[in-house]
């Protein structure tokens, strides 16, 4: 391995004062070589995409060192680029002129400028797209143009966030060779590539390190080295033991049911955010591991298997881990009889064990709390929100509210107004719905 | 017309309704309304209008002079606009200040202002030079507020990752400014343009035709050529001048705003290639001539790059992020310490001169204001009765708009107050006339801004929606309630906002008139703003104008901003 390009030691970045601090980093130590191509892999909110920031210089760590060739880094880091997830073009600008507008604020002048940009558009395979404007390109096209342009200054660290998250299946995948082509045969100037992804596939793929990240608080739980050389084999067994051992690491392990649940807010301990995710794909996930023999599954397998992405599933399978439905261990998902209950139930059977199950979780037991102390049994939204703003941070309490509210109105334990913003418990009694008249 | 421009800032989940950022807004108004009431004091007590030819042949000149205040005043706007939204966008402090300030200073009557804005500039400059300076100073209010919004708008939605393209490719302020806010902003930029400089000419002509008393503040212009045309009872030369008058509008239509808005299109910043995008005839004759193509290649590109080299050679970023600047800091402490001195001082005066005020004329002031809202409210009704069916019939039916889209859009291109000498020609005689013309002409400066925004919204109704309520067997008035007036209310809400500002302005003018050689006027707080203004009486002028201020100012926080905020929350349809 070659010598050490970027070095952080103890980061951390905490946001708010005093009573609301919120974590967003905690203790990142992080070497990365020339000659290395890392992954920054976790699931969203675990703070990669801010990591990746801190070390491009867009954002200051508000503790911690950050070294570029062993000096600190100050202000924008002047060695490197970034390629966007939404690819970041100029919509008003050509292709070409995007290329040409990161060479004209690098100094150089033409007609050096539009042959080096022409030369880089001919390196990603945008030959005669010259004068298209990006609208008019396809995703994966439009990311090349990412990449060229962010080649175009010959960054020492090429940083990838996310690049080939918004692309379809095909252009991904055909983008992430041409890449791979690139870097191992040295066509670019670049000596080290971090990529921030929350695709496990991807990351085994590409890179040399994959380093996992968990969140609240964002902090790296561990690294994981792949030494398979390219190009790899994604059907081969040794591929698919990487993906499955790094699911096993960011699928956990289900604990003990109090470690599982937290407290509830205000009381010591941790409040737990709940996964916000959709009950219907939640039923989904649970009447597809009905379907098979065995109750134990891989993981791993669920991605292609339910066409979803990888954070999306490890939310849904949090989610179920909440409710008791599955458990979880090195990185298989077993489904429980009560799950397999759930699966298998009637509509309105299966709103009565959601409920049950719902009223477990300490947060919405602190809400129901709330709300049956409250006059009239309702409250209004901001009351709850200030209440959870010493929780959570403030762009994850709205957020929370929701998923409360979604959880509570499909177990029919609550109810909640838009209009007046009311939040308020469900009055069970009458069960005939009255019909509206118009 | 662009029925989504945003007239309140609604971030906030619970916005409160009053802020610091208000009181300030509200103190600054009350000082510089002081501050203009101290000058006129000392405001020479017989001004003598300009001498206005009826003469055809001056059409064009006057056109000229008119055009000339509005690109004057239009100018101002755009410095005043660049760097008021760059300071608010940039600096979170100023932004506490500044964009409440913006959201007062929008809402208030700017004709109201007029009198004073007058006398205060007659006092200091010479005659000819003051209305000229005052009637630019009232369009650049008029102009200016939706502009900064909408910039200070299209600089805070700016997506995070090209603000972070453009730091981590190093784009200096200037690159930045040219490549990147510039271009964002342009659409919003072009269309707030074109609404500021169609409800600019409302003002301009109000400028260009006011006299109360000795005073005659009138301005060589197409607004004083109508309103002498009326006075003398010279129905040609009215021809004549509304010809002219709309002949000027139409041009500057097709020649100028069209075209910038086909250009504009480039801008947008939607993924997507839209299906019918905006076309200007002028604009496909000019980019595809070869003069066009000339100048941009051998003149304009070589210009703007020399200036783009120059800048990054003179300004490249900096390496290293400033460090804290105390000195700066120090200063701009003093500063506004003597500033806010200067304030106290000015607002201490003010009250002196408002306790001055016997009770008996503050009765007065009150029953003004209320008889103007009265007018007000008769006037919107009588917009809404009869906007809303027609604006929901053009909207729904595609032939009809095709049919009354162009008429009703040359119609509303006229400025009320052009017309308004032209009315009075025709009520004056009537019994009420003055009532009857002020409450028309409150109701020409309502019903378009209405009216758009009818069609707009019912133009919106999904067609899923409308065969769904075929489906139901809805009956008409089931059809209304349940689908028509909750699609259409955040639109109406929209309109109503502005028609509302409008018909306060119209009050200045409204209500008290020199017609055929006398003062015509009636009850109101419009009345007696010019009043105070005839005879001198400076106290009850500034009693007066800031107590319009704070009731249309109140009128807004207290109604209109409620309902906008309902209409945004339940009613938008996304």
């Amino acid at each position: 391995m070659g010598e050490t390009l970027l070095q952080l030691k103890n980061v951390y970045q905490v946001y708010g004062s005093k009573m609301r601090r919120f974590t967003a980093l905690e203790d990142i130590n992080l070497n990365l070589s020339v000659g290395e191509f890392v992954a920054l892999l976790g699931p969203s909110g675990c703070g990669k995409s801010t990591l990746l920031r801190i070390i491009a210089g867009l954002q200051e760590a508000s503790q911690g060192n950050v070294l570029y060739r062993s000096k600190p880094l100050n202000g924008i880091n002047p060695y490197a680029s970034i390629v966007f997830q939404t690819f970041a073009l100029f919509p008003w600008l050509n292709v070409l002129e995007n290329v040409l507008l990161a060479l004209k604020v690098k100094g150089i002048e033409e007609p050096e400028r539009t042959r080096k940009a022409e030369d880089l558009l001919d390196r990603v395979g945008l030959d005669g797209f010259e004068s298209a404007y990006p609208r008019e390109l396809s995703g994966g096209m439009r990311q090349k143009v990412g990449f060229a342009r962010a080649m175009a200054v010959e960054p020492e660290l090429l940083c990838l966030d996310e690049p080939f998250s918004a692309l379809d299946v095909l252009s991904a995948e055909s983008l992430r060779s041409e890449l791979l082509e690139l870097w191992t045969e040295g066509k670019i100037p670049t000596q080290s590539i971090l990529m921030v992804s929350h695709n496990i596939e991807e990351a085994v793929f590409l890179a040399d390190r994959i380093i996992v990240m968990d969140k609240e608080p964002g902090r790296i739980i561990a690294e994981h080295k792949i030494d398979l050389p390219h190009p790899r084999q994604r059907k081969s067994s040794e591929f698919q033991l990487h993906v499955d051992e790094v699911y096993a690491i960011l699928a956990g392990q289900t604990q003990s049911e109090q470690e599982e649940l937290g407290t509830a807010p205000g009381e010591a301990g941790y409040t737990r955010y709940l996964p916000e995710i959709a009950i219907s794909d939640l039923t989904g996930l649970l009447e597809h591991l009905d379907e098979f023999e065995q109750t134990k599954h891989d993981i791993y397998l669920l991605e292609d298997e339910l066409g979803i992405d990888s954070d999306h599933l490890l939310s849904l399978a949090e989610a179920a881990e909440l409710f008791g439905f599955v458990s979880i261990a090195k990185g298989d998902i077993e489904i429980t009889p009560l799950g397999q209950t759930f699966a298998e139930a009637s509509i309105l059977a299966r709103k009565e064990i959601f409920a049950s199950r719902a009223r477990r979780l300490p947060l919405m037991q602190w809400l129901l709390k709330m709300l049956s102390n409250a006059e009239k049994h309702q409250l209004k939204w901001n009351v709850i929100q200030t209440a959870l703003s010493l929780e959570f941070p403030p762009d994850k309490t709205d957020s929370q509210i929701e998923t409360l509210i979604n959880w509570g109105r499909y177990g029919e334990l609550l109810t909640y107004d838009d209009g007046s913003e009311i939040i308020s418990l469900e009055t069970k009694p009458d069960k005939t719905p009255v019909p509206q008249t118009i | 017309m662009t029925p989504n421009s945003r007239f309140f800032h609604t971030t906030h989940r619970s916005s409160q309704s009053f802020t610091w950022g208000d009181l300030i807004a509200v103190v600054l108004i009350v000082v510089s309304l002081y501050v203009g009431a101290r000058l006129a004091f000392d405001a020479p007590t017989v001004i003598s209008g300009p001498d206005i030819s009826l003469s055809p042949s001056n059409l064009p000149w006057y056109a000229v002079l008119s055009v000339g205040r509005m690109t004057a005043a239009y100018a101002l706007s755009m410095l005043f606009t660049l760097i008021y939204g760059h300071l608010a966008a940039y600096h979170r402090r100023a932004e506490q200040l500044l964009i409440p300030l913006l959201d007062v200073l929008q809402s208030v009557p700017i004709l109201s202002f007029l009198p004073v804005v007058l006398l205060s500039l007659s006092a200091v400059f010479p005659e000819a030079i003051a209305a000229e300076l005052a009637s630019i100073v009232l369009i650049f209010t008029s102009q200016v507020w939706n502009l900064t919004f909408a910039w200070y708008q299209s600089l805070v939605t700016i997506p995070k990752e090209l603000r972070e393209a453009s730091l981590i490719f190093r784009l200096n302020s200037w690159i930045k400014f040219k490549n990147l806010e510039l271009p964002f902003g342009m659409i919003s930029l072009v269309w707030n343009s074109m609404m500021s400089w169609a409800g600019g000419w409302f003002f301009l002509m109000a400028a260009e035709i006011f006299t109360v008393g000795s005073l005659d503040f009138r301005l060589p212009g197409l607004g004083a050529y109508l309103h002498e045309a009326a006075n003398q009872s010279d129905y040609a030369a009215i021809g004549w001048g509304l010809g002219a008058l709309i002949l000027t509008v139409i041009i500057l239509d097709q020649l100028v705003w069209r075209p910038l808005i086909a250009w504009s299109d480039r801008f947008k910043v939607e993924m997507v290639e839209n299906d019918n995008p905006p076309t200007s005839w002028f604009y496909n004759l000019i980019s595809n001539g070869r003069i066009a193509n000339w100048l941009s290649k051998r003149i304009l590109s070589p210009i703007s790059q020399f200036i783009d080299r120059v800048m990054l050679r003179q300004f490249p970023m900096p390496l290293e992020p400033p460090t804290g600047r105390k000195s700066h800091l120090w200063s701009l402490i003093a500063l506004t310490t003597i500033f806010s001195l200067g304030v106290l001082y000015a607002l201490y005066r003010a009250g002196q001169m408002l306790i001055m005020i016997p009770f008996g004329q503050w009765t007065q002031i009150w029953i003004g204001a209320l008889i103007t809202l009265l007018r007000v409210t008769i006037a919107m009704t009588i917009a809404l009765a009869w906007t809303v069916p027609l604006g929901v019939a053009i909207g729904t039916n595609q032939r009809l708009a095709a049919f009354l889209q162009p008429i009703v859009q040359v119609t509303a291109s006229i400025p009320a107050t052009a017309l308004f000498p032209v009315i009075l020609l025709f009520v004056v005689n009537l019994s009420g006339g003055l009532n009857l013309a002020a409450v028309i002409l409150m109701l020409m400066g309502t019903q378009w801004y209405l009216l758009f925004n009818v069609i707009a919204g019912a133009s919106a109704i999904p067609q899923d929606l409308k065969y769904t309520a075929q489906l139901m067997q809805l009956t008409p008035w089931q059809r209304w309630r349940i689908l028509i007036l909750p699609a259409i209310f955040p639109y109406l809400i929209t309109g109503a906002i502005t028609a509302s500002g409008g018909a306060w302005n119209a009050s200045i003018v409204a209500e008290y008139q020199n017609f055929g050689g006398k003062a015509l006027s009636v009850m109101g707080i419009g009345s007696l703003i010019a009043h105070a203004t005839a005879f001198g009486n400076y106290p009850l002028l500034l009693a007066a104008t800031l107590t319009m201020v704070l009731v249309v100012v109140l009128i807004n926080r207290l109604l209109w901003k409620r309902l906008y905020l309902l209409a945004e929350e339940k009613f938008r349809m996304e």
